[in-house]
């Protein structure tokens, strides 16, 4: 190339520099270069619109604490999807609760509605159980849970406690009613055949302050076994029962006995069992055998008046009428009678005529028959007249708990029954445990009379007496009769001594009885003589005979003659 | 005005390369171009010749000003995620700085601040201040410009520690749950910052710094 335009041009002088060689025309990229910051600028600003396109709504969330909370950290969770994050936490003006604002993403501006809940995911160890575990490690989060409204808000107040029900849950919620809430708590369960199949949503008092409602949830897809005859019963605690069966022993589970809860079923029988609808109202019971009782019906009131002290007879104990339990006792109050200067007890019970099912209804039937107004006091008015009377009876022998029965008592005297009075008056028999009570109190005032403590001081002293000689007898009787046992064993020894075969004593023993022995040979010899010469008692003896010749020695008289007494 | 002549007014142009000088003369049109817009080449080693960087004013201009807005992100966006057993934690430039020094590295916290803020912003400093005073012709302290300019290249290298450091951490901690570090989008802008303001300082010229209110380029 250069020698191009060497030879062009002519070699150059050898002092002369050289030439630089020309390759093109440059190229004019004075614009181009500033595509860069052209470019730069772009992506700050797709930047900046990508931030403005996914910032969402900023929303205030009121809490009483700001525990756990981190400004730019802690995330706004849904599902456990992030929505959102932390952005400031301050206090409000007033210094009450704490203001935390939260920016949420683009996509969550759904969760700035009315009706959207908030809350703080903490681990939390209840009775019930344990959760938030992870939160644990991962740090704290707010839990989000959407409304229906699509009406925005922007300021919200959290949730003390995570909602036991999300929204768009599968299942239907009901009310329930109740005297008291038991130990019933938020997130309590729902049991149906012991099944946990939803939790206690929310409670409330009803506004008159007279009752308690429940709103329970149940999931679905069994939220279709409550039906329109389902009958609600607080399952909490343990029901212990001591019956004729023996010991019975009743619970849902563990965390009933310590968090309670609610279950339900059907009633036997026939019944309407359509699901019921949503948000449906149904009565609480306190144990299952009071859910499970047939309708009770319209409740009547009556009034008893006993003579005698009724000592554990309490509001609540049963009214039974032939062992049917038929109401309960509402009142026991005390009344004074002037005429006889007596303090009767009036005992108010309400009872529900329904509960003695068909008998009730034969007797509604034959009463219409007669033609007369099936009304209770009617109907009592004729039981009454066939000895119908209320006794208070004892229930339990260990605790005393009485209860009112309605019996026919027999040979009861007339009494006069007034049906149109208000309240019914039952007349009353004193009941067969009052006289068992009488004699037994006698039994006791004779008990009484007993001088124990007299019996006793004597005792006392007759023991220490006792005492004192079983000392003196340990002290001094027993080691001398101790000394005369050793006497009475050395007599012993010398007796055997004395009766031992070569004993001196022994041997003129036996020589005493030989002579005895002869004595007594001789005795006979006399009497023998005797027999046969008597006379010689008188004449003495005879001379002897002469003298034989020797004789034999066999001769058998020999021996009479030869001796003499 | 300096007083010593330039190459131009010699009619001499210089190889960077290889050091040749060749005859030059603006507007001499016999060997075939017009000298002043052509494209020359060094005889020798055939490396392109050029009086003064060839549009150096707007390369360095536009480089240094697209630096500077990639620098606006660079740090406002987190630049590394620490996450630990239970904590997980976004930092920016100036926030990590700030915790170095407060967890009681000071001396850490010093380097990062300086390789990380005081570097870039004194190249853009700096080269702002060239190529004003450059454009204006300005003879004021030429010589201590000129020094300014080699101390620029010379800190040029040390602004990429950030990078180096989130890229280390990032191959070095990787215990999983119990402790990672995640590069985030910051440091690709510092990165690209970085780069931007390197081949700024490349682009600028050091020879326009001598040129006086009356040259031709």
């Amino acid at each position: 190339m250069t020698e191009d335009s060497h030879v062009e041009q002519g070699q150059p002088p050898r002092d002369e520099l050289p030439r630089p060689v020309v390759k093109q025309r440059r190229f004019k990229e004075s614009l181009m270069i500033w595509l860069v910051p052209v470019l730069a600028a772009l992506v700050g600003l797709s930047l900046v619109i990508h931030n403005w396109m996914q910032a969402g709504p900023q929303i205030t969330i009121s809490f009483q604490s700001a525990e756990g909370l981190d400004a730019g950290k802690t995330p706004v969770k849904y599902k456990n999807v992030v929505i959102g994050k932390v952005k400031k936490i301050r206090l409000s003006a007033d210094r009450s609760h704490v203001l935390v604002e939260v920016a949420l993403e683009k996509s969550a501006e759904g969760f700035a509605t009315k009706g959207t809940r908030y809350w703080v995911v903490r681990p939390r160890i209840g009775l019930g159980g344990v959760s938030g575990i992870d939160t644990l490690f991962s740090g704290v989060f707010i839990g989000a849970d959407v409304g229906e409204s699509n009406q925005p808000q922007d300021e919200f107040v959290a949730l003390e406690a995570p909602p036991a029900v999300n929204h768009g849950a599968r299942g239907r919620s009901f009310v329930l009613h109740s005297d008291d809430l038991g130990s019933l708590d938020v997130g309590s369960p729902v049991y149906y055949r012991r099944i946990q199949v939803g939790r206690v949503a929310s409670y409330a008092l009803d506004k008159d302050g007279k009752g308690v409602s429940v709103r329970i949830f149940v999931d679905g897809p069994n939220d279709h076994f409550v039906t329109r005859s389902s009958r609600f019963w607080n399952a909490s605690g343990v029901n212990l029962s001591v019956g004729a069966n023996g010991l019975k022993l009743n619970t849902q589970s563990l965390a009933t006995v310590l968090a309670g809860g609610v279950a339900f079923q059907d009633p036997p029988g026939p019944h309407d069992s359509t699901p019921a609808p949503g948000n449906a109202i149904f009565n609480l019971f306190g144990d299952k055998d009071t859910a499970m009782a047939p309708p009770d019906g319209e409740p009547h009131y009556i009034r008893m008046r006993f003579q005698q002290s009724e000592r554990g007879l309490a509001v609540d104990a049963p009214v039974e009428f032939l062992g049917i339990n038929i109401g309960k006792v509402v009142s026991v109050r005390l009344d004074y009678d002037e005429k006889t200067q007596k303090f009767p007890v009036l005992v108010g019970a309400v009872v529900y005529p329904q509960r003695l099912g068909s008998a009730y209804e034969k007797l509604e039937a034959m009463a219409e028959a007669r033609g007369e107004k099936p009304a209770l006091s009617r109907m009592l008015g004729r039981l009454i007249a066939h000895g119908l009377r209320a006794q208070a009876r004892s229930g339990n022998l260990l605790t005393g708990q009485l209860y009112v029965s309605l019996d026919f008592v027999p040979h009861a005297a007339k009494v006069a029954f007034d049906p149109g009075a208000r309240p019914l008056t039952i007349p009353t028999a004193p009941g067969s445990f009052d006289k068992l009570q009488e004699q037994l109190a006698e039994i006791v005032d004779k008990l009484d009379k007993v001088p124990f403590d007299s019996i006793g001081k004597h005792l006392d002293q007759s023991l220490a007496a006792l005492n004192a000689t079983l000392k003196q007898v340990n002290g001094q009787t027993l080691p001398a009769f101790n000394d005369t046992l050793h006497g009475v064993q050395t007599t012993l020894g010398s007796a055997n001594e004395a009766f031992s075969g070569d004993s001196p004593l022994r041997r003129n023993l036996s020589a005493t009885l030989e002579q005895v022995q002869r004595m007594a040979r001789s005795l006979r010899v006399l009497t023998d003589y005797l027999g046969s010469h008597p006379e010689a008692l008188l004449r003495g003896r005879r001379a002897d005979p002469p003298p034989t010749p020797l004789a034999p020695p066999h001769q058998p008289s020999q021996p009479k003659s030869g001796s003499k007494p | 005005m300096n007083t010593l002549p330039r190459a131009v007014d010699l009619g001499v142009i210089g190889c960077q390369v290889c050091g040749l000088v060749c005859r030059n003369v603006p507007g001499d049109t016999q060997w075939g171009g017009d000298g002043v817009d052509d494209v020359m080449a060094c005889p020798r080693c055939g490396s392109t010749l050029h009086r003064r960087k060839a549009n150096s004013y707007a390369r360095t201009w536009a480089l240094l000003i697209a630096g500077f807005i990639l620098y606006i992100p660079a740090n406002v966006l987190p630049i590394m995620r620490t996450a630990s057993l239970n904590d997980i934690d976004d930092n920016t430039i100036i926030s990590g700085v700030v915790e170095l020094w407060v967890k009681g590295s000071p001396d850490l916290a010093v380097i990062v601040f300086a390789a990380s803020i005081v570097v870039p912003m004194l190249k853009f400093l700096a080269l702002s201040m060239l190529l004003v005073s450059s454009q204006r012709g300005s003879d004021w302290a030429r010589p201590q410009r000129a020094k300014l300019y080699r101390l620029v290249e010379f800190v040029g290298y040390w602004s990429m520690l950030d990078v180096f450091v989130v890229s280390l951490l990032t191959a070095l901690v990787r215990f999983s749950v119990l402790s990672r570090v995640e590069p985030l989008p910051g440091v690709i802008f510092f990165g690209l910052t970085v780069v931007l303001t390197m081949l700024a300082s490349i682009s600028f010229d050091p020879r326009l710094i001598w040129d006086g209110r009356n040259t031709d380029d």
